[in-house]
């Protein structure tokens, strides 16, 4: 039971002085930290980006959509005609 | 001014663009100086709360108003950081010099503690990214577990093992460069 509680202080120990070293590696950031500007622009300029990628992008399913029909126009010519007219 | 932050908050559910400028503009700071106490790069907090908030203009029609803004944020914004912490090799990483050149107590031989503080910086950037987060919450920026395990989604008692985890990987890659706490 002592050697537990010896242990357990042992542990408790060296758990302490771990996290002194790491406080002392790594000093606190004071929680009144700030950006050095506002950064609603930034935040506008990445709403505009990916909207305009979201409208130019295709569906990956899209293209191995058409990628399929140009692969089987190809091993077969004389579809075309009938997959133009489906179209 | 509480049926005023209601109505913003639903207009923002309701995806209003002008309700989440208003939202951003009310908690821009509060994220950055949570994400900064995460990453430890000004440049890349303001990078990770742009990210952040994008993920939650993104997400608008999933806010749950009764629960708050501001948690939901700081929980958005602590995976954004996370994230951003996994894409960082531990070689290229930064952070840990300039880590070193804030200021911290001298001690004694001070080439001698400025080397075991650099070493330590070296070997905490070294740990999984998840271990680091609670790591670096609750024990440096000595936040509250509850607070931590809010902003991770995770229980207090993952949060205290997470801690106990990386102490424990941080005093054997010391031990093992010849630093015995």
């Amino acid at each position: 039971m002592t050697k537990d509680r010896d242990q357990g202080t042992g542990v408790g120990d060296q758990e302490e002085q771990m996290k002194q070293m790491l406080r002392e590696a790594l000093p606190p950031l004071g929680a009144d930290a700030e950006p050095d500007h506002d950064l609603w622009p930034a935040m506008l300029h990445r709403m505009d980006e990916e909207s305009a990628r979201g409208a130019s992008s295709i569906p990956w399913f899209d293209w191995a959509l058409a990628g399929g029909l140009v692969a089987f126009a190809m091993i077969a010519p004389r579809t075309i005609p009938v997959i133009l007219y489906y179209l | 001014m509480q049926g005023e932050g209601s109505t913003v908050l639903d207009r923002f559910r309701q995806g209003d663009v002008d309700a989440f400028e208003t939202l951003f503009r009310m908690y821009q700071r509060s994220v950055f100086g949570w994400v900064l106490r995460i990453v430890r790069d000004p440049g890349a907090a303001e990078d990770v709360t742009v990210e952040a908030f994008w993920r939650i203009h993104r997400a608008h029609a999933r806010f749950d108003s009764a629960r708050g803004f501001e948690p939901w944020a700081r929980r958005v914004a602590t995976h954004a950081a996370l994230d951003w912490l996994r894409r960082q090799k531990p070689e290229s990483n930064a952070a840990p010099e300039m880590w070193m050149n804030v200021a911290a107590p001298s001690t004694g031989d001070a080439a001698v503690a400025d080397e075991i503080r650099r070493k330590t910086a070296g070997a905490f950037a070294r740990l999984p990214a998840k271990l680091r987060v609670a790591a670096v919450l609750a024990v440096v920026e000595e936040r509250p577990h509850k607070e931590v395990a809010e902003a991770l989604g995770i229980t207090v008692a993952a949060v205290k093992l997470r801690v106990f985890r990386a102490l424990r990987l941080l005093r054997k890659d010391l031990q093992e460069q010849g630093i015995t706490p």
